[in-house]
């Protein structure tokens, strides 16, 4: 099982006439099967904060270890789902979900086999040889997240990658993944802008805060994902009398900080 | 009155199956859409009519504007060997040999180029300016120097066709390759692509598309050069063809090259489309 630990992570944009702080002493540790939310508004360094988990962006201050040793640059085994699908359209379902393989030089027969066992795993068995713009966009989305799975990475970074469907679709893609979490127990670090969304989700919720972009408040053990994977009933779920006090308290603790922002 | 009531109430012959099971609903439609075939058989049928309508009357006289009985005669005896020139097949296959061997290297050369344009820097320092330089430039401006360097055989009209494909295609390549979307590229980075793989797998097929606009352009490009490029002392191809009866104003004959060039050109294009379709049917739908 991997460790990832950020400490003190610290990016700063150069802007006209200076520099823009768009982190500032992020720590945070992720390890097993945690399922990490990150909530909070547009600016607030989610997507940032993403960026240099998965090594697209450096730190201007500060590191992220994985396994102990610092994150240099993206590799295969922190597997990404972004907002818009990223999805190669030349190639069919298949042969995206086999991408990563074929990257590492596996032979085509595993390939395809690896395709249709993600596929399958995300509840898109048989729809391999179709093509990506054929798809609606939450079959879209679940191909990038068996695309991901593909490469078996031990962490599994997700920007937003549900915040682009209708809401009907979106509950449903939720429960495919978190069945998906629930059968590949992979650590998750996952950006939201739904608070329903991120206490349905998460095991840790971590809520972030703009200028600068900084963790405020993180709530442990959140219980509905596993309660979810136990006992189904996501509607149930979301409407405990926990789960909506729990969802006024985070939501009256996001206007306050919009509020003394604005 | 009864019978009118009768035939209101039926729907009409022969609409019953297709328009109702899609009633029109909204007067709404796309700018631009739906077929145009229809409408361009039309038009050239009628362009063709006035043509021949306006000689058939006698209002302009045959040196300007042949008839296309003449034009057609001029096919016709070309075509069959009956002409008092090579057959219209020595022609063409002369010029189809420039243009396209001229084609074939430019593709050959300039996607690469362009495609190193967009990926480093110093290609691009080196080659913008002169790329830039001599693109507008017009193809009989720099046919004397092409002459003088390269003598009257066949390189220095093969050479003048390809630097018309040239521009455009390495220009197109270049645009391509920021076709691809940064997420794109960082989720395939996110797999352990390599640099190499990045460009193989992502960049390159995602500026495909506008590497074959670019092919489309290019060769279009190549065919306008024809007639200049046939200047440099030849014997053979449609446009020396057209060069040599423009000599002895036989305009019916140039009128006949004009219409070959013009067909093989637009025939060929048909065809690139028809592999766009085929080949790369997730255009504009990333």
């Amino acid at each position: 099982m991997a460790t990832l630990d950020i400490r003190h992570l610290t990016v700063r944009y150069a802007v006209a006439g200076g520099s823009q702080c768009a982190l500032s002493d992020v720590n945070l540790r992720l390890q097993n099967d945690d399922f990490v939310v990150a909530l909070g508004a547009s600016g607030c360094g989610k997507t940032t904060l993403l960026n240099c988990i998965a090594g697209f962006l450096p730190a201007s201050a500060g590191e992220v270890l994985l396994d102990g040793a610092p994150v240099t640059g993206p590799g295969p085994e922190r597997g990404v789902v972004f907002q818009q699908h990223a999805l190669m359209p030349w190639l069919n379902v298949r042969d995206n979900v086999a991408l990563p393989l074929r990257l590492r030089g596996v032979a085509p027969a595993e390939r395809a086999r690896t395709a249709e066992e993600k596929l399958a795993l995300v509840g898109l068995a048989g729809s391999g040889g179709r093509a990506v713009w054929e798809l609606s966009g939450g079959m879209q989305q679940r191909v990038g997240i068996a695309r991901a799975l593909a490469s078996d990475p031990e962490l599994l970074l997700m920007d937003e990658p549900l915040g682009a469907l209708d809401a009907l679709t979106r509950e449903q893609v939720q429960e495919i993944l978190l069945r998906v979490w629930g059968q590949t127990r992979k650590a998750v670090f996952f950006i939201t802008h739904s608070v329903e969304e991120a206490l349905f989700l998460a095991t840790r919720l971590v809520v972030m805060s703009p200028s600068p972009g900084r963790i405020v408040r993180v709530f442990e053990d959140l219980p509905f994902s596993r309660r979810y994977l136990a006992r189904g009933d996501a509607r149930a779920i979301k409407s405990l009398p926990e789960f909506i006090a729990l969802r006024e308290q985070v939501l009256s603790l996001i206007q306050q900080r919009e509020l003394a922002c604005a | 009155m009864l019978e009118a009531q009768a035939r209101l109430t039926q729907p009409p012959q022969g609409e019953s199956g297709a328009s109702a099971a899609t009633p029109k609903t909204s007067a709404f439609t796309e700018l631009g859409a739906g077929p145009s075939t229809a409408i361009s058989v039309l038009t050239v049928a009628l362009l063709l009519g006035l043509w021949y309508g306006v000689t058939a009357a006698g209002w302009i006289k045959p040196l300007f504007l042949p008839s296309p009985q003449a034009v057609w005669q001029q096919f016709y005896e070309y075509l069959t060997g009956q002409a008092n020139d090579r057959p219209l097949w020595q022609h063409l296959l002369a010029s189809l040999a420039r243009v396209f061997s001229a084609f074939g290297l430019a593709c050959l050369t300039a996607i690469p180029l362009g495609l190193a344009m967009g990926l480093s820097r110093v290609v691009r320092g080196i080659c913008d300016p002169v790329l830039e330089f001599y693109r507008p430039l017009p193809p009989l401006s720099y046919l004397p120097l092409i002459i003088i360097w390269f003598g009257i055989d066949e390189l220095p009209k093969v050479l003048l066709i390809y630097l018309s494909c040239f521009g455009p295609l390495a220009i197109a390549a270049r645009s391509g390759m920021k076709r691809a979307t940064q997420q794109q590229l960082h989720a395939a980075a996110s797999m352990g692509a390599s640099r190499w793989q990045l460009i193989r797998h992502v960049i390159f097929p995602a500026a495909l598309p506008e590497i074959m606009v670019g092919m489309r352009i290019a060769i279009g490009f190549g065919w306008t050069t024809l007639v200049a490029a046939e200047m440099v002392a030849a014997t053979l191809g449609v446009g020396q063809l057209v060069l040599n009866a423009s000599n002895f104003l036989r305009t019916d004959i140039v009128v006949m090259g004009i219409f070959v060039i013009g067909s093989v050109a637009y025939g060929f294009d048909l065809l690139m489309r028809a592999l766009e379709r085929r080949w790369l049917p997730w255009k504009g739908r990333g």
